[in-house]
């Protein structure tokens, strides 16, 4: 599956999308393969304030709990409570109903990779 | 093929059994008048009868859990290199004593006149083991190795207050049991990784950078490490800590490796945990119960857990007179039952045999290295004592995982190595044979292994479907977690 | 050589094929400044000399077996199923570890899913983990849960009623992590009062633990109690140290606390001078993801045939590392097996005949030490509390009087000054359907003559 050319991407493999201050974040296409089947999602409630680079939330396979990191800062809008009782849809939809949280952006991101560096980035990692 | 038509198969819970009015024991006639609880308690503390309880004979308790047993691998049917478990063969006359009336039926509140052979029995498993580590003292009040580290990281944190520092970090090689950290943060320390060397090994340069920020409380280590290789910088590493006010504390879980060959208390160790249930052959139990008793330098003895046991002359006491404790951190006295078997091995082996024992541990790990190396991946290559750690790097081009080869190791009928750890190791293959087994039982081992190298070479996909002659197949893990059912429930009609 | 290891022809052939030519060049990797010589030990010693030595010390102690014990506080001689032990005894059982590899562990793993079962049950709670060390640490683990989930609030209420063990494991626990353990001490009806109660529980609570029947035998108000730490956000813990009291006696989960923890000894598990007992743990499920220990869970296998597995074990310290619910890994699973049988055997029927047949012989003891008045010279330090198989009788020197009644082989209860001062001076007596009526008689009639 290819990493869509629509959003930005971080070196912890996490996506955000940004559509009129509003940021949508997941994670990659290569991040959910690393992690295997997704059993349990732990995602910050409505209101919380998260910093740039803080920690977002768990991802849980059976063997490995993975941490997401916030690609931007921000008030936490939603969280996708599809995830309850369908982690797999990290899986299965990772850049759709994958989706893992909204964030009200109070900045612009920083650091960043558009798809064809974060391509590249994979790339030199599997080395 | 498993067969699923047997008996022996179908087995389901003991509530799928019940069948109204069957009973599974009788209590002798009341002789006293029956008392309606009503009348003394209060009806709204009160409850009914618990409903969907079993209702079973005595022959289907003894049937369910016979055949129950029997769907299990255990130490008694073969080798179980179970890596840092240390699954050795449990006597059975430690069994036998362990029974003994006057010791299984004693209750830990009679008075210390009535229990000065359980005392006398405590006091001996003390000076054993501070012989075997030529430690100060020991508290064996800790339940389970986990438990011992928290109950020595405890002491390190209150000789620290006791000097006035508030030391807040602990330092713990990557290679390190998971419960290492665990246990320290549970004891209010934060803890610092410091990553292994090239080698596997202890990075001393790394320590001592450390050490600088005058932060350090202690560093946990594990001698010999998690690789089974010994830590040829300990001496170095204590004398490092205890010049800047830190503590040296030595997960004990490997001891098996060096019982009447090298000492703690000669390594400069501070505290250290002793699994009994490894290194002393209590039974695992199917998950424990274990103990772990806490063997501390003289440093650390002021803050021993109370009461500790002392000796009078001919006579034994439970002494609490220790105002530096760190209190208490279980019910009683420790796992006493584990205690007594412990003392009961140390006795059948004695000086010579628990000499023999180290000696043969590693000799058996060296012999299943020697047989396999060529087969399996040494990431680390110093000497082993008591375990080898293989990886699975040479079968991973045939796509075949570590987990794969310990299923296809079911259908040679061996208990599988420990995957899970060391994390320095990728698709760890973790085997200690202990010293149980001779060279046939290691051969067949060897030979097994083996066979599965080959396996993974001319036809992956067998080992990846394996195991195919265990009670179950394959089971769905994900399924588990993801819709966890932790209990059975009645069917609501 | 030895029994225990294999023989001098095993070890010269693998020597030969690992390229040693003794033993000791496998040990070169360790320093000379860390041997040692010969351990100050005996040498080995044959099976019958290692019987002998035990049955001496064994001999040194006074088995409860061979009198009329009422010995209680936390440990309690319920019945013993022959059963059981020959069930324990079977190898494929106790020489199994941990069950990692589920498809050569079914065995162990659905016994402990049938644990869990039992224990919610007992409880009426939702979830159960796979057991813990005991009752005092199975209270802390309870109380550290509780800290996690309410992380602002630094104060833990104990009532003062609490096992002193209990209490004093908590103390140990609590201390490196910032908690603060407040008493609320039972009042002359040997209860928490519930006005104090209320005050002390405050805002500030994470958690608030009550042992009900508390230390004293007496059953706590747990519906009161309860619903005042509930109005205040706390977690409300029941701690239980006498489990067969749950065969008439409702749980804490039926009156909306978060956890009911404690000690299942009481389920035929050998009292064995204070361990191995069983610690037992059950929440409601949402706090699954926070419980501490190991869990057990159903699934199916590649063919659809229903399985068990350990689950979320990303709680866990083997995976979780520093951020664990808990640090515990070898638990008590042997113990677990033990009660799980016993309340197979038991049953329905039995788990509350037991109850019922130790609260009758402890009511009959009670109405005996009543009968004796106001010239008798042991009273009942809380005449008028509900209670379940246990109460405290006041005497000025309870040990004399437990030692003289010793001599006529009655073990006649549990002194309080073993548990330093702050506590009523007499004994706690404990009743079971152990307890012949001989047996109760010979005690009433022991204080009538000794006290």
């Amino acid at each position: 599956m290819a990493n869509p050319s629509d959003r930005l991407y971080t070196k912890s493999h996490e996506w955000v999308q940004l559509a009129g201050g509003e940021a949508t974040v997941g994670i990659t296409q290569y991040a959910q393969e690393q992690l295997g089947d997704v059993v349990f999602v732990e995602l910050p409630a409505a209101g919380k304030q998260v910093a740039a680079g803080g920690v977002l939330g768990n991802i849980e396979s059976v063997k490995a709990v993975s941490e997401v990191f916030a690609p931007v800062g921000g008030e936490v809008v939603a969280a996708n409570g599809e995830l309850e009782a369908h982690p797999e849809l990290v899986n299965q939809d990772p850049y759709g109903k994958g989706w893992l949280v909204r964030v009200k952006a109070t900045g612009a991101p920083a650091g960043l990779m558009d798809a064809a560096a974060y391509e590249k980035f994979l790339a030199e990692e599997s080395h | 093929m498993s067969d699923k038509t047997s008996l022996r198969q179908r087995e389901g819970l003991i509530f799928e059994r019940s069948s109204p009015g069957r009973v599974g024991y009788q209590l002798p006639p009341l002789e006293v008048p029956p008392a309606d609880p009503a009348k003394t308690i209060p009806a709204g503390l009160l409850r009914g009868e618990i409903a969907d309880l079993p209702e079973v004979s005595e022959v289907d308790v003894v049937r369910h859990f016979t055949r129950l047993s029997k769907w299990n691998y255990s130490v008694d049917e073969g080798l179980y290199p179970l890596g840092s478990c240390t699954m050795k063969y449990n006597p059975r006359i430690n069994e036998e004593v362990a029974r003994l009336a006057g010791l299984a039926q004693l209750h830990p509140l009679q008075p210390e006149d009535q229990v000065q052979g359980a005392l006398a029995l405590m006091w001996e498993l003390e000076q054993a083991l501070i012989a075997v580590t030529g430690m100060a003292r020991v508290t064996l009040q800790p339940a389970a190795g986990a438990h011992g580290e928290l109950t020595g990281m405890l002491m390190i944190r209150k000789a620290l207050a006791d000097r006035g520092e508030k030391r807040r970090v602990v330092l713990i090689p990557d290679s390190a049991h998971g419960t290492n950290p665990a246990s320290a943060v549970f004891a209010g320390f934060e803890v610092v990784e410091i990553a292994s060397t090239a080698e596997g090994t202890l990075d001393l340069a790394a320590v001592g950078k450390r050490l600088e920020g005058g932060d350090v409380a202690a560093l946990m280590v594990t001698v010999p490490n998690t690789l089974g290789v010994f830590e040829p910088e300990i001496v170095k590493a204590a004398r490092m800590l205890h010049e800047r006010g830190a503590f040296l504390y030595m997960d004990g879980a490997n001891l098996n490796a060096f019982v009447g060959i090298a000492q703690p208390g000669k390594m400069g160790v501070d505290a250290l945990h002793i699994n009994l249930h490894k290194t002393f052959s209590t039974p695992h139990g199917g998950g424990g119960p274990g103990a772990g008793p806490v063997a501390v330098s003289d440093s650390l003895v002021p803050y021993l857990c109370v009461p500790t046991v002392e000796k009078a002359g001919s006579r034994f006491t439970l002494s609490y007179d220790r105002p530096k404790s760190i209190g208490k951190v279980r019910g009683f006295y420790g796992n006493f039952g584990m205690l007594v078997r412990a003392l009961a091995y140390i006795r059948s082996l004695g000086r010579d045999g628990l000499k023999l024992m180290a000696e043969g541990a590693v000799l058996n790990a060296n012999y299943i290295r020697k047989g396999l190396e060529a087969d399996y991946h040494l990431q680390y290559t110093g000497p082993s004592l008591h375990e080898v750690v293989f990886d699975d790097s040479l079968q991973a081009a045939s796509g075949v995982k570590n987990v794969d080869i310990a299923k296809r190791l079911l259908d040679y009928g061996f208990h599988p190595p420990t995957m899970s750890f060391p994390l320095i190791v990728h698709g760890a293959l973790m085997i200690e044979p202990t010293e149980s087994d001779g060279i046939d039982e290691l051969d067949a081992f060897i030979a097994a292994m083996k066979a599965i190298a080959r396996e993974v070479r001319e036809s992956p996909d067998l080992v990846k479907g394996a195991p195919y002659g265990t009670p179950v197949r394959r089971l769905d893990e994900v399924r588990a977690a993801r819709q966890p059912v932790l209990r059975w429930q009645a069917r609501k009609a | 050589m030895h029994r225990y290891l294999a023989g001098e022809d095993d070890r010269r052939r693998m020597l030969a094929v690992v390229g040693c030519s003794s033993v000791e060049d496998l040990f070169v990797s360790i320093p000379a400044e860390v041997r040692c010589g010969e351990l100050l030990l005996a040498t080995a010693r044959s099976e019958e000399e290692v019987r002998r030595e035990f049955w001496a010390l064994a001999g040194r102690n006074i088995a409860p077996e061979c009198t009329a014990s009422f010995l209680g506080a936390g440990v309690y001689r319920h019945v013993t199923p022959a059963v059981a032990d020959a069930l324990l005894q079977r190898g494929e059982f106790f020489t199994a570890y941990t069950p990692y590899q589920p498809e050569v562990s079914q065995g162990t793993l659905q016994a402990i899913f049938e644990f869990q079962t039992f224990i919610c049950q007992l409880t009426g709670m939702e979830v159960a983990n796979a057991s813990l060390y005991d009752g005092a640490t199975a209270v802390v683990e309870a109380v550290l849960m509780a800290h996690r989930l309410l992380p602002d609030r630094p104060r833990v209420v104990a009532a003062g009623s609490l096992h002193p063990d209990y209490r004093a494991v908590l103390d140990t626990y609590c201390a490196p992590q910032g908690l603060s353990v407040v008493t609320v001490p039972a009042d002359a009806t040997g209860r928490v009062n519930a006005a104090a109660f209320a005050k002390a529980v405050g805002s500030e609570a994470c958690a608030v633990v009550l042992q009900s029947p508390n230390f004293f035998g007496v059953i706590e108000d747990l519906p009161t109690l309860g619903a005042i730490v509930k109005s205040a956000g706390a977690m409300a813990i029941h701690a239980v140290a006498e489990a067969t009291s749950l065969g008439i006696l409702a749980p804490g989960g039926a009156f909306g606390f978060d956890v009911v923890c404690g000690e299942a000894q009481a389920f035929g598990i050998p009292a064995a001078f204070g361990g191995p007992h069983l610690g037992f743990f059950a929440t409601r499920q949402a706090h699954l993801r926070q419980l501490p220990g190991r869990l057990v869970g159903e699934t199916v296998d590649s063919e659809g045939t229903r399985g068990y597995v350990l689950t979320l074990s990303t709680r866990e310290q083997h995976i979780r590392r520093a951020k664990a619910t808990s640090n515990i890994c070898t638990n008590h699973g042997l113990m677990a097996l033990a009660a799980t049988i016993v309340l197979s055997l038991l049953g329905k029927k039995g788990v509350r005949e037991v109850a019922l047949a130790s609260h009758a012989t402890a009511e009959y003891l009670k109405a005996g030490i009543r009968a004796q008045g106001a010239g008798g010279k042991v009273k009942l330090a809380f005449p008028e509390a509900p209670t379940y198989n246990e109460f405290l009788v006041l005497h000025d020197d309870p040990d004399g009087l437990l030692a003289r009644m010793k001599e006529e082989l009655i073990l006649g209860g549990v002194s309080t000054t073993r548990f330093g001062a702050g506590l009523p001076r007499g004994f706690l007596v404990a009743a079971t359907e152990h307890n012949t009526r001989q047996e109760c008689d010979r005690l009433l009639d022991a204080l009538r003559r000794l006290a």
